[in-house]
């Protein structure tokens, strides 16, 4: 088919005007500047509370403490992005994760161990499964009244949480279930929750040769298709600067070792002799990190690469283009909510198995500070913008100023109050920022 | 005689005593169109005539409470958006229907994406095809990777028709096309009308722009509180017999002189 070629109109030319901002140079090149920031606010806080502290806070020990506290609120939080990207928003993912965790805990600790025989080596696994396919089924079941119903996701999800609050508490008239499975433990981090030396040194080699190996195909691609470039030095820099971050990452967590007495523990289990000055055994990377990078990794596939993510994406930009151009949308807001059950549920248990023990206030205002992450991190609540990534930002900003606070005494009042102020604060500059842009 | 003459050949889409109502408002009452190869179709009434409404059961984005569609003589169930892309049925909504967050080539695609042999998006793939048929439409147009939200009007249009020509529309409906754009975009889109119905596509243009459907239409369709008034050759017709027909309903032959004259009073 060939068709005319239309007289060019002034509106259609996208002048490169003379002098450009950094900014304009590095979106161009498809770097999202708005991450840029957050990386550099992070870094601020880090250095701000390193001062402040004394220099405890850029040690291998807080950041590896910091970095096993902050994973489970930032499993949830790369879920809530496509609730709210979808335009909706999900207040019961704290109780949630109360209920979820407490079926699990029961599981393992009093329900499966008769059944399977204690000790069975099963019953981690399988107490894991079923919390997992109950988080799908309860997040299935909240946004089938949500897409099917037309209740609003507000409401439908603050019924939400009072009603999976008070299973919680059913489960187990309120006990408190403890021990965990010991395997079911390691998901928790801990001081045989990690993956060691080698281990830790393997993912981060494998992670490079991840990140450089994207960055070629994506050159390759582009090539193929005679699109631009991105200049090559700015490709060496992305990929020097991803794998300095990586391998950096697992050398600080390999710079953290078992706490003496584990150590001599470990040493005597294992026959190891003591050297003079004390065993050092690094930690490396803890499992509820690695469960997060695998969060990461899945959850960008899904907004990314799939039609899922990309219809997610539509309906939060115009419901109506969505279902004009034949989306399921009511099908897709049902698997937006099942997908956040689910990361509910791998949040949940790496809850109680860093606890070692379920309580039925598990995961208790766990919905604010999912949300605050996800908003933090760039996710508009009206709708149709948000990243993965930004959302685990937020959730490390969120984290970071906590546990700084903490380090420098100031009690948990003033606390919530930063934290609160924070959030407005994050999402008053992104507004402006998003309303010049628009410009 | 001004009532258009039947053309010869099967008509590309036939309605039939089509009618839509909300509640108890009767948005559209037994309305008949027909559509041929090549031909643009105006398409023209009041604010609430019952036009979009129409059309939208053409498109798929409205049921019908009755009558019936032909396509190439053949009766059809049209029951959703895809049913009506799978007949070659493109729409270009007043609206524009475009997911306002999302760039170019995702809008083009929107609902029937390349994808690669691994089941992903192609977006690459998507982007070439987008650039290729935008190539063709509107050279000028570069702005691949921003969101649509951020496109003029014409530029918006632009991705509309890309996406219609991209699929090898064979019924092309316009619901308003040059509502929303200045004087050279509206220009843009004339000329890219005419080029469509050289190649044999069949439009429904909807248009309040009475000189802009004189310009363009073969045949003029006019609407009147969701009744069809009738259908009449472009070329045996005045506008101001066109503009009674919209105002008071009445056919060119009953329409008396002096109420032509009260059009301008
Ligand atoms: N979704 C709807 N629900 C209720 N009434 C509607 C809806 N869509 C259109 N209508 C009504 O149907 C009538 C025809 O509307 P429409 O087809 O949009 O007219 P036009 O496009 O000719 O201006 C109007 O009275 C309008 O208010
Ligand atoms: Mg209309």
């Amino acid at each position: 088919m060939s068709v005319v070629e239309a007289p060019p109109t002034q509106s259609d030319t996208l002048e490169p005007g003379p002098r450009r901002s950094l900014g304009s140079y590095l979106r161009d090149n498809e770097i999202d500047t708005r991450m840029v920031g957050m990386v550099v606010v992070l870094l601020a806080i880090w250095i701000v509370f390193h001062l402040l502290s004394g220099g405890t806070f850029i040690t291998p020990r807080n950041l590896w403490n910091l970095s096993v506290q902050f994973s489970a609120i930032a499993i949830m939080a790369t879920g809530m992005v496509l609730v709210i990207v979808s335009r909706n928003i999900d207040l019961s993912v704290g109780s949630m994760v109360g209920t979820v965790g407490m079926v699990m805990a029961v599981l393992q600790a009093e329900w499966l161990p008769p059944v399977l025989g204690a000790g069975n080596s099963w019953i981690w696994l399988i107490s894991l499964i079923i919390g997992v396919v109950l988080g799908a089924l309860i997040g299935a079941f909240q946004g089938s009244i949500v897409a099917y119903v037309g209740v609003p996701s507000f409401i439908v999800t603050l019924g939400g949480l009072l009603v999976w609050r008070g299973f919680a508490w059913l489960t187990a008239s309120g006990r408190t279930i403890a021990p965990m499975d010991p395997t079911f433990q390691l998901l928790g981090g801990g001081s045989s929750g990690s993956l060691g030396e080698t281990g830790s040194w393997i993912v981060g080699g494998v992670a490079c040769v991840g990140i450089v190996a994207l960055l070629l195909m994506g050159r390759r691609r582009r090539r193929k298709f005679g699109f631009r470039l991105r200049p090559a030095w700015l490709d060496v820099v992305l990929g020097v600067l991803g794998c300095a971050v990586v391998l950096g990452a697992v050398w600080v967590m390999n710079s953290y070792y078992l706490p003496e007495n584990l150590a001599i523990r470990y040493a005597e289990e294992h026959g190891i002799p003591i050297p003079e000055g004390g065993l050092q055994i690094p930690l490396g990377i803890p499992y509820p990190v690695l469960i997060l990078v695998g969060v990461t990794l899945v959850m960008s596939y899904v907004t990314n690469r799939l039609r899922f993510g990309r219809y997610v994406f539509s309906i939060g930009g115009n419901p109506e283009a969505a279902s004009l151009a034949g989306i399921k949308t009511k099908r897709t807001i049902v698997r937006v909510f099942m997908t956040m059950g689910i990361l509910v549920a791998v949040s949940a248990a790496v809850s109680i198995a860093r606890l070692n023990a379920a309580v039925s206030g598990l995961g208790t205002l766990n919905e604010l500070y999912v949300i605050a992450a996800a908003v933090i991190g760039g996710t508009s609540l009206s709708g149709g913008i948000g990243t993965i990534p930004g959302a685990i930002l937020g959730a490390l900003v969120m984290q970071s100023l906590q546990s700084g606070m903490v380090l420098i005494g100031v009690g948990a009042p003033v606390q919530d109050v930063v934290l609160g102020v924070t959030l407005v604060v994050a999402v008053a500059i992104d507004t402006i920022y998003r309303r010049r842009a628009a410009r | 005689m001004t009532i258009a003459s039947q053309r010869g050949g099967t008509p590309l889409v036939e309605m039939r005593d089509m009618s839509v109502s909300f509640g108890g408002v009767h948005a559209v009452k037994d309305v008949s169109i027909d559509l041929y190869p090549g031909e643009i179709l105006g398409l023209v009434g009041g604010n609430g005539a019952g036009k979009s409404t129409l059309v939208k059961t053409l498109s798929g984005a409205q049921k019908a409470d009755s009558g019936e569609i032909y396509i190439d003589g053949e009766p059809v169930s049209i029951n959703s958006p895809r049913d009506a892309k799978n007949l070659g049925i493109e729409t270009i909504y007043q609206t524009l229907a475009l997911a306002e967050n999302q760039d170019a080539p995702s809008n083009m695609f929107l609902g029937r994406e390349l994808m690669t042999r691994w089941g992903t998006l192609d977006d690459s793939s998507m982007e070439d095809a987008a650039r290729k048929v935008m190539g063709r439409l509107n050279p000028k147009f570069q702005n691949f990777k921003v969101p649509v939200e951020s496109l003029s009007g014409g530029q918006r249009q632009s991705v509309a028709i890309a996406k219609a020509v991209y699929f090898n529309a064979r019924i092309l409906i316009m619901d308003e096309p040059t509502a929303a754009l200045g004087p050279a975009e509206t220009d843009q889109v004339r000329q890219l009308m005419r080029q469509l119905k050289e190649e044999g596509i069949g439009i429904i243009m909807i248009s309040h722009d009475i000189h802009d459907v004189f310009d363009l239409a073969d045949r003029i369709s006019v609407m009147l509180q969701g009744r069809l008034v009738g259908t009449v050759n472009k070329d045996d017709v005045t506008m101001d017999e066109v503009l009674a027909m919209i105002i008071i309903g009445k056919l060119p032959e009953e329409v008396t002189t002096k109420e032509l004259e009260q059009l301008h009073g």
